[in-house]
């Protein structure tokens, strides 16, 4: 695996968006031949890596008309059309400016009648698309520290951080913060041939922030067993920069 | 890309290349527009995994909702006061050509006028020709909302130009007087009247209740008496600052509405201006405005003589001069009217008041839509609204017209006409 660190958070957006747009170029997608990408939410992490897939395709360099993508996950509860919904996150930061077609865009139904057959039924579409080409490019959906390494797409409760760093996006208000979520599960990724992620860390001088280093930990494992290369960019609270690279096994 | 419609097979019309006025600014993005109505593209695109049929590329025009004239009375020759055989053949002919000034939809206005000149226009269309009652726009022109009264329950003081002989006051009780001079509110939209006549409260509470919006003006009513009216209803005032008493520190007179403390929780009081740069003076507009901004409705109040090329007219009992927007009673420096076009009106406001684009649009639109209660469709550009548009450049010059997602601006009506009107 290799572990990238990059200087800031836009350098880290724009090789991950460089790696996709190659795959997907190298690939070369066709009717009878689709692309599929496993696509993340989050305002912090992959929103800069869409806006420069969308730049890509507004040059002419890159198109998604032959590209099927999956979401990772969506709140339970919460109305497709509601402002904070990742099906709205999709549409407005990333859907709305390309020319991929709605049919072959797929994101987990979080007021289904049955959730967990609404889960089973998302992961039977991902095996029916052939699996993914690229995995998420951005975190891990909700997987919270201590999922099972083998976990499938599945309802998940919300680690009360996620839940208090999630309010800011609801005015603040910790009542209107959904609870639950539909995820893929970790062991779903086990199924992603290729797998590129990038995630922002805020380290302190002071003190590591214990659900930082969780994730970290998390991510490194899987790294090393499925052997994918991650991306980080680093920012420190003292000036300077982070810089550097590691090669694993 | 063909489409894909589960829902309705209707076409979807996709306007590109656009900054659109949605919730008070200016914003890149597209309109998407089906069956007359603003469309919501997410829910097209994950309910029915729809797709546009045709594409507007709008070269970075501004899209704002149609303007809406609440007071008109008339315009290319044509006067709506005037009792002719052929009221709603005028009434249509303005509708159209109105389209080149991105006027959308408007109230024909009447002035003070005998009872059977209302009876005519207002009871006719009900008789004669049916399709110029209140009803939306299309091909054949902008949409008719509703005749705007002014007068002739008004004050004697502050009459303007109306005609003195046919002044009224409310003797019978009021609703009875309204019958016998109107004839039919069935498709009045707007009544002006001054609050100081006595018994006037009750034809307030009356209009108010049938939805017809209560308009002071024409009146030398005080500041208390103009409250009392607002809070027996009234929510306009009609060309602020003509034909009325002029602000006084001490007695404000209906000016001091747009301040006053005494407007029920929850009503805004709105106030047309005509912002043509003669009728009244800039700095008193930049007064107003930033007195009470969300409350600036654009009229254009034109008369009979706008859209008609500069020189001499005879327009029914009047010969007019027409030098550039100023139109003269022949001979004289006497104003006879306005007749600048809305876009000349929200141009000019935007320039006199310096306030921003998002602003002089509204108050050409969503304003007069809130004053008619009818924003949930017109005067916005939201999911629902009628598709109702007016592409403009930057600076605010009308490119075309759509209404219902239509593009109207089509070529002019032929000008004869014109000549065919003045012949009268």
């Amino acid at each position: 695996m290799k572990l990238i660190i990059l200087n800031d958070y836009d350098q880290a957006s724009e090789w991950a968006a460089k790696y996709i747009r190659n795959k997907i170029l190298q690939f070369s997608p066709g009717p009878n031949k689709y692309f599929t990408l496993g696509l993340p939410t989050g305002k912090s992490t992959p929103l800069g890596c869409y806006k420069k897939l969308i730049e890509y395709y507004k040059n002419g360099a890159l198109s998604f008309q032959y590209v099927k993508t999956f979401n990772m996950d969506e709140y339970v509860g919460l109305p497709r059309d509601h402002p904070e919904s990742y099906h709205s996150f999709m549409w407005n930061n990333f859907f709305k400016h390309i020319d991929i077609k709605a049919e072959n865009t797929h994101i987990l139904d979080g007021n289904a009648a049955d959730l967990q057959a609404e889960c089973d039924a998302f992961e039977k579409k991902i095996t029916a698309a052939g699996g993914f080409s690229i995995g998420p490019d951005g975190h891990i959906a909700f997987n919270e520290p201590g999922s099972s390494l083998v976990s499938r797409t599945r309802v998940k409760t919300l680690a009360k951080d996620t839940i208090m760093a999630n309010a800011r996006f609801f005015d603040g208000d910790l009542s209107k913060v959904p609870t639950m979520a539909l995820t893929l599960g970790v062991g779903t990724v086990e199924d992603w041939k290729i797998v590129a992620l990038g995630l922002q860390l805020i380290f302190s001088l002071s003190s590591f922030s214990l659900t930082e280093i969780d994730y970290f930990s998390l991510l490194s494992s899987l790294a090393v067993i499925w052997k994918f290369d991650l991306w980080w960019s680093c920012n420190l609270q003292i000036p300077g920069t982070c810089r550097g690279g590691a090669e694993g096994a | 890309m063909p489409s894909n419609k589960s829902v309705s097979d209707a076409p979807i019309t996709q306007f590109i290349n656009c900054r659109i006025l949605r919730d008070n600014e200016l914003q890149r993005e597209d309109l998407w527009v089906r069956e007359g109505r603003i469309l919501d593209p997410e829910k097209l695109f994950f309910d029915e995994q729809g797709y546009a049929d045709k594409r507007v590329d709008c070269e970075g025009s501004i899209i704002a909702p149609g303007f809406i004239d609440v007071q008109i009375n008339g315009g290319y020759g044509i006067d709506f006061s005037q009792a002719s055989e052929n009221v709603s053949d005028g009434v249509s002919f303005v509708a159209k050509k109105i389209l080149e000034h991105g006027v959308t939809s408007f109230c024909p206005t009447l002035v003070t006028s005998p009872p059977e000149v209302y009876h005519k226009v207002t009871v006719s269309f009900l008789s004669v020709l049916p399709q110029v009652k209140v009803h939306d726009g299309g091909p054949h022109g902008a949409g008719v909302l509703g005749f705007h009264l002014e007068g002739p329950f008004i004050s004697a003081e502050k009459k303007g130009a109306h005609p003195e002989k046919y002044l009224r006051t409310f003797k019978s009780g009021g609703l009875e007087d309204l019958m016998e001079v109107y004839g039919s509110l069935d498709d009045v939209a707007i009544v002006t009247l001054a609050p100081e006549l006595p018994g006037s409260q009750s034809v307030v509470r009356e209009l108010s209740r049938r939805g017809i919006t209560v308009s002071l003006g024409h009146s030398a009513a005080d500041l208390s008496q103009a409250e009392e009216a607002v809070q027996h209803g009234a929510t306009f005032i009609t060309h602020l600052f003509n034909a009325m008493l002029p602000f006084h520190h001490r007695d404000p007179g209906i000016v001091g509405l747009l301040t006053s403390d005494r407007i029920p929780a929850g009503r805004t009081v709105y106030y047309g201006m005509i912002a043509d740069g003669i009728h009244t003076n800039p700095a008193a507009l930049r007064i107003a405005h930033r007195a009470h901004p969300s409350g600036l409705v654009l009229v254009t109040d034109a008369i009979t003589a706008m859209g008609l090329p500069p020189g001499r007219h005879t327009l029914g009992q009047q010969v007019i001069e027409i030098q550039g927007l100023h139109a003269y009673v022949a001979g004289t420096k006497t104003l006879s009217g306005s007749i600048a076009t809305m876009d000349m009106c929200v141009r000019h406001f935007k320039q006199a008041s310096g306030c921003s684009v998002q602003e002089a649009l509204e108050a050409a639109s969503l304003h007069p839509a809130q004053l008619l209660g009818i924003s949930h469709k017109k005067g916005k550009l939201d999911y629902g609204s009628d598709a109702d548009l007016v592409l403009l450049d930057e600076g605010l010059n009308v490119k075309a017209t759509y209404i219902s997602g239509e593009e109207e601006t089509g070529p002019p009506v032929p000008s004869y006409m014109i000549d065919m009107v003045l012949m009268d």
